[in-house]
C-alpha cells in the first residue's frame, strides 16, 4: 500500500485479476491419498492470504438436548491442541498481526484465517494443528460455554435475532431445521468436553476436509506445502468411509420440511424495544434444486436489487415504513428458508405485512415484468468481478462450488446459468415459493397483534383462510 | 522487508478551477472502478434544532435529480453489476459507486448529478422522516448504541460530536424541507468536496470525464467551520442506564487526539496493547477479526470469564473526539466487576507503559491491519477520501511512518494524558 519497493510494484501492476483471465478463476484442486482435499488460487493483488479449513459437519448433528454441540466445538476447537496451548496460539497470531476463528453452520465447520503472505507457511501450519490435534482443554470449555451463553443471551434481547428465530421454529416445527445452531441455554449448559470430543471425531475427518488457499501465493508450492501438513493424517475414528455422493454432508440424507398448509403469525413481545422486527416467509429449496438459479434471479428482483427489489420499492420508498425491508435465500443441503425481513414501528407492523402480502400477490398475479428479470439477470452477472475481487471472498466462493458440487468453472458457468433464466422461469418459482396464505410470519418487538385488524390475504388459488383467526398469538413452543 | 511494505500510492491530485479536488489511483487488478465522492460535512456541523440534516440530506441525495427522474434512480448502477452506498458520521458524508469500469462515466455522471441537481421534492422528503425515524428506532433498539449516545451526550458539553449522527428524535420530528434543503447548498460545493477515483482506469480520460461533468459548476463559498472547542474535562463523568435487557454493558470514553495530533499513533498503539489491533478502514474494519487473543484487556477479561466480548475503538477524526473501551459483562457476573479490572489494567498502563516486545507486537498487527484495510479499489478509495476529508490524503501515506516512529516512552505519555480519571465518562447499562 505505501512504500517504495519498484519491483514487487511491478509484479502487482502485472497481476491480472482472478477472474481476467479467459478461463475464470481455475484453481488448483488436488484430493491427497487420505481424501483431503486442497484447493489453491494464487492473487497477488494484496500481500496477504486467506486460507479456509472446513468440514462437513455441524449444528445439525447435534444430538436431541445437546443443541448447541458444534457451535460450542468451534469456539474451543483452536483454544489448545497437543502442542500449543491457547496462550501459544494467541501469541502466534497476534504476533503477526493474523486472524483465526471458526465457525459453524448448520452442515458446516471452518477455520478460517488471514494473514501476510510471508506469514503464510507459518499461519497454515497452525491452522493444520487446529484441525488434527485440538486438546479440548478442560479450562477453555468452561470459559467458552460461558461465553456461548452470554451471546445466547444477548440474542435474546435483540428483537431482529428473537423475530428471526421464532420464525425458524415456526415454519420447521418439528424438523431438525428448526433448532437454532448456538442452542438454548439450558443444553449449553449441560455440554461437557466428552460432548466436543465425540462431535470433533464424528466431523473432522481427512475426506469431510477442505482446504481452500488464496492470496499471494505461488500454487503449486502451495500445494506442497499443505500436502506434507495433511497428508499423514489419519482419521481417530474407524469406519468412516466417505460416502458414495461425496457432495453430501457425512453422507445425512435431511428429511423433506413440511410444507405449512395455513398461514400462522406468531409475536415475541419485548415492549422496552423501540422498533418492531417482523420475519415472512416460506420453506425454500436445496441447493441442488434444478430451480436454484431461477428462484435466485427471482429473490433478487422480488427483495434485492437497488434497495430491496419490490419489496423496497413499496415498503421503504413508497410508504417510508422502514429503514431496511430485504428477502433472502439460504439453499443448502436441506431446504433452507426464504425469509423477507423488516424493521417498523409498532403502529405499521400490520401495514408492512398487507404490503408484503399486496407485493406477492401481484407477483403472483401478474407477474414480474420482463425489465425486473431482465435487470436482475444483468445485475448479478455483472456483479461477479466485484463479488471475486478480495482474497476472502474468492475463497468463500471455491468452498461453496467445492461443498456443493459446482464444479472448478462454476465462476465460468455461471453467467451463462443467470442468463439462461427466463420471464417465466423466474414467474414460475414465484408460484412454487410464495402464497401469503401459507405464510409464516414472526413480529418481534412493542408489538401485540390484534386479530380484528389484521389483514387476511387473499390470493389467486386459495380463498381466504378463516383458521387464521385462530392462530395462536403467543411465543411458539421451546 | 515484509511484505506488507510493497505497495506504492500512485495518487495523481488534481484541483479543477472551481475547487473541486480530484484523487486518482490507477489500480489494474480487476475490471472495477470505485469512485468516491466526499463532502466536510457530518454532524459536528450541525446547529441546535436541526441534529440529524447531514444524515437526512444524504438519504435525499438518492431521490431523484434534474436529469435523473426518480424512477430511474432504482438500478442505476445495478445494471452495471455496481453496488453504491453512503454513509454519515460526524466530519463527513460520502458517496459512492463500484462497478464494472465500463460505468465509469455513469457513476462520474450520478455524483456529478448530486452535487448540483438534487431535487427535494416536499413528498420525497416527508417520506424519507418516517424512514429515518425507523432507522433511529431500530438503533435504539441495540443497548450498546443507547448507551453510546448517552455517554458521548455527557463526554461533550460545548463541541457538537455532543449530538448522535443520526439527530435527536425531537429534530427529526420537526425539521423541515427547507432545512433540509439549504444545508444541501451550503456544503454540496466544488470547494468542499472531494472526489475520488480507483480502479481499471487511465488517469487522463478520468480527468477529462470529471472536467466535463464537474467544471461547469460554480465554485460556491466555503462553508464556516465549526470554531467550538471543548473544554478541557475536570472531573469524571458517570451515565447509568437501567432498563429492561438480558445484558449488561461497560463504556468508557476519554477524551482523545484528532488524527493529526502527534500523540494519535501512541495512543493507537495503547489501544491495541488493551484490546489488539482494530485498523484504521472504519468501512470495511478490515473485513477480519481483530487479533486480540494476547491482548491485555482480552486476557484480563474474557479469558478471566468477566466479560464476553472487550473491545476498544481510537478512529481517525478531524477534531479531537474520544478514544473508547467497551465491555459486554459475562452471564452471571457483575459489572463493577468488569469495571474494576479495565480500570485497574489501564492504571497499570498509566503506571507501567508498554515492553518493547509489546509495541513490536502491535506494530506487526497494525502494518497487517493497514494491508487488510485496503484490500478492493473501494477500500482503497474509501481510505483516500477519508483521510483527505478529516486531514489529508498524504497523511493516509505516511501511516506507517507514523506508526514507526511510536517508542514505549510516547505511548507510556500517551497513556498518561489521555486515561486519566478526570477526563473520562463512564456508562452502565443495567438491565434490570
Amino acid at each position: 500500500m505505501m512504500a517504495d519497493d519498484p519491483k514487487a510494484e511491478g509484479k502487482r501492476q502485472k497481476a491480472e485479476s482472478p477472474t481476467q483471465k479467459a478461463g475464470g478463476l481455475a484453481p488448483v484442486r488436488v484430493v491427497l491419498d487420505n481424501g483431503v482435499t486442497v484447493i489453491v488460487k494464487a492473487n497477488h493483488t494484496t500481500p496477504s492470504v486467506s486460507i479456509l479449513a472446513a468440514v462437513r459437519t455441524g449444528g445439525y448433528a447435534d444430538l436431541p438436548g445437546k443443541e448447541g454441540t458444534a457451535a460450542l466445538c468451534a469456539r474451543v476447537l483452536d483454544r489448545g491442541t497437543v502442542s500449543r496451548n491457547a496462550e501459544v496460539i494467541a501469541d502466534e497470531l497476534d504476533s503477526r498481526g493474523a486472524s483465526l476463528s471458526v465457525s459453524t453452520g448448520r452442515h458446516q465447520m471452518s477455520a478460517s484465517a488471514t494473514c501476510l503472505s510471508d506469514d503464510f507457511p507459518a499461519v497454515l501450519a497452525l491452522v493444520a494443528d487446529v484441525v488434527r490435534h485440538p486438546a479440548f482443554p478442560e479450562a477453555e470449555v468452561a470459559i467458552r460455554r460461558a461465553d456461548l451463553i452470554s451471546s445466547i443471551r444477548k440474542e435474546q434481547d435483540n428483537p431482529a435475532q428473537m423475530a428471526v428465530d421464532a420464525f425458524v421454529r415456526a415454519l420447521y416445527g418439528s424438523h431438525p431445521y428448526s433448532r437454532k445452531i448456538r442452542g438454548t441455554v439450558e443444553a449449553v449448559e449441560s455440554l461437557k468436553r466428552q460432548d466436543l470430543v465425540r462431535c470433533y471425531q464424528k466431523g473432522f475427518l481427512p475426506w469431510a476436509l477442505t482446504i481452500v488457499v488464496v492470496g499471494d501465493v505461488d500454487e503449486q508450492p502451495a500445494v506442497e506445502m499443505a500436502s506434507k501438513l495433511f497428508g499423514d493424517w489419519t482419521a481417530l475414528a474407524t469406519g468412516d468411509k466417505r460416502p458414495t455422493g461425496g457432495d453430501k454432508p457425512l453422507g445425512l440424507s435431511i428429511p423433506d420440511a413440511p410444507q405449512p398448509l395455513e398461514r400462522s403469525l406468531v409475536a415475541v413481545p419485548m415492549m422496552n424495544k423501540s422498533q418492531a422486527d417482523v420475519a415472512y416467509g416460506f420453506v425454500g429449496i436445496r441447493r441442488h434444486d434444478l430451480d436454484y438459479t431461477a428462484i435466485s434471479v427471482m429473490n433478487n428482483a422480488l427483495g434485492q436489487y437497488a434497495i430491496g427489489g419490490r419489496l423496497g420499492d413499496s415498503i421503504r420508498e413508497r410508504q417510508g415504513m422502514a429503514y431496511y425491508v430485504f428477502s433472502s435465500l439460504e439453499a443448502g443441503f436441506g431446504e433452507g428458508p426464504l425469509t423477507i425481513r423488516a424493521g417498523v414501528s409498532a403502529e405499521n407492523v400490520e401495514r408492512t405485512i398487507a404490503s408484503i402480502d399486496a407485493e406477492l400477490n401481484a407477483v403472483l398475479n401478474d407477474g414480474f415484468t420482463e425489465k425486473e428479470i431482465d435487470e436482475s439477470k444483468s445485475y448479478l452477472v455483472g456483479s461477479i468481478p466485484r463479488q471475486l475481487e478480495t482474497n476472502g471472498a474468492i475463497a468463500a466462493f471455491l468452498l461453496n462450488a467445492e461443498i456443493f458440487g459446482l464444479g472448478l468453472d462454476y465462476d465460468v458457468r455461471l453467467p451463462g446459468l443467470i442468463q439462461a433464466i427466463t420471464l417465466d422461469d423466474a414467474n414460475k418459482a414465484a408460484r412454487r415459493l410464495l402464497d401469503p396464505a401459507r405464510a409464516t410470519i414472526a413480529v418481534a418487538g412493542p408489538w401485540a397483534p390484534n386479530p380484528a385488524t389484521l389483514t387476511t390475504p387473499t390470493t389467486p388459488t386459495n380463498p381466504p383462510n378463516p383458521a387464521d383467526e385462530a392462530t395462536p398469538w403467543s411465543l411458539p413452543d421451546e | 522487508m515484509r511484505t506488507g511494505e510493497r505497495r506504492v500510492l500512485t495518487v495523481r491530485e488534481t484541483v479543477l478551477d472551481n475547487g473541486l479536488k480530484v484523487l486518482v489511483q490507477e489500480v489494474h487488478t480487476a475490471p472495477l472502478a470505485s469512485v468516491w465522492c466526499w463532502y466536510r460535512v457530518g454532524s459536528k456541523d450541525e446547529g441546535p434544532g436541526v441534529t440529524g440534516v447531514s444524515h437526512w440530506v444524504e438519504h435525499m441525495n438518492f431521490k431523484g435529480t434534474r436529469n435523473i427522474p426518480r424512477d430511474q434512480v432504482k438500478g442505476i448502477i445495478e445494471k452495471f453489476g455496481g453496488s453504491w452506498n453512503g454513509y454519515t458520521w460526524i466530519d463527513q458524508t460520502t458517496y459512492l459507486e463500484t462497478a464494472s469500469k465500463d460505468a465509469l462515466d455513469r457513476m462520474l455522471f450520478i455524483e456529478a448529478e448530486r452535487m448540483d441537481a438534487c431535487l427535494y421534492d416536499p413528498a420525497d422528503c416527508e417520506s424519507e422522516r418516517t424512514v429515518i425515524i425507523s432507522e433511529l428506532q431500530g438503533g435504539e433498539n441495540d443497548p450498546e448504541q443507547l448507551l453510546d449516545t448517552e455517554v458521548n451526550a455527557a463526554a461533550f458539553k460545548v463541541h457538537p460530536y455532543h449530538h448522535p449522527t443520526i439527530g435527536w428524535l425531537s429534530d427529526l420530528q420537526t425539521m423541515t424541507r427547507e432545512d433540509l434543503y439549504g444545508h444541501y447548498r451550503r456544503y454540496y460545493v466544488p470547494s468542499n468536496a472531494t472526489l475520488v477515483i480507483v480502479g481499471d482506469v487511465d488517469t487522463d480520460d478520468v480527468l477529462k470525464r470529471v472536467e466535463s461533468h464537474f467544471g461547469g459548476f460554480a465554485q460556491g463559498s466555503r462553508p464556516a467551520r465549526v470554531r467550538q472547542v471543548e473544554p478541557e474535562q475536570q472531573a469524571e463523568r458517570r451515565v447509568v442506564l437501567r432498563r429492561e435487557g438480558t445484558t449488561a454493558y461497560w463504556k468508557a470514553a476519554y477524551h482523545a487526539p484528532a488524527f493529526s495530533d502527534e500523540a494519535f499513533f501512541p495512543l493507537l498503539a495503547a489501544d491495541a496493547v488493551l484490546n489488539g489491533a482494530a485498523g484504521l478502514n472504519i468501512w470495511s474494519q478490515g473485513g477480519v477479526s481483530r487479533p486480540q487473543r494476547s491482548a491485555r484487556l482480552y486476557r484480563a477479561l474474557v479469558d478471566g470469564g468477566l466479560a464476553s466480548t472487550v473491545s476498544g475503538a481510537l478512529l481517525p477524526t478531524e477534531h479531537p473526539y474520544l478514544y473508547a473501551i467497551n465491555a459486554s459483562v459475562a452471564e452471571g457476573k457483575t459489572i463493577s466487576a468488569v469495571e474494576d479490572v479495565i480500570l485497574s489494567e489501564v492504571e497499570r498502563l498509566r503506571r507501567d507503559g508498554i515492553t518493547p516486545a509489546e509495541l513490536a507486537k502491535v506494530n506487526a498487527q497494525l502494518r497487517a491491519r493497514f494491508v487488510y484495510d485496503a484490500d478492493s479499489v473501494t477500500d482503497i478509495a474509501h481510505q483516500l477520501g477519508y483521510f483527505e476529508t478529516i486531514a489529508s490524503w498524504r497523511a493516509y501515506s505516511t501511516l506507517r511512518e507514523r506508526l514507526d516512529a511510536v517508542t514505549p516512552e510516547l505511548v507510556h505519555t500517551a497513556a498518561k494524558r489521555y486515561l486519566a480519571d478526570e477526563n473520562w465518562t463512564i456508562g452502565w447499562f443495567e438491565p434490570k
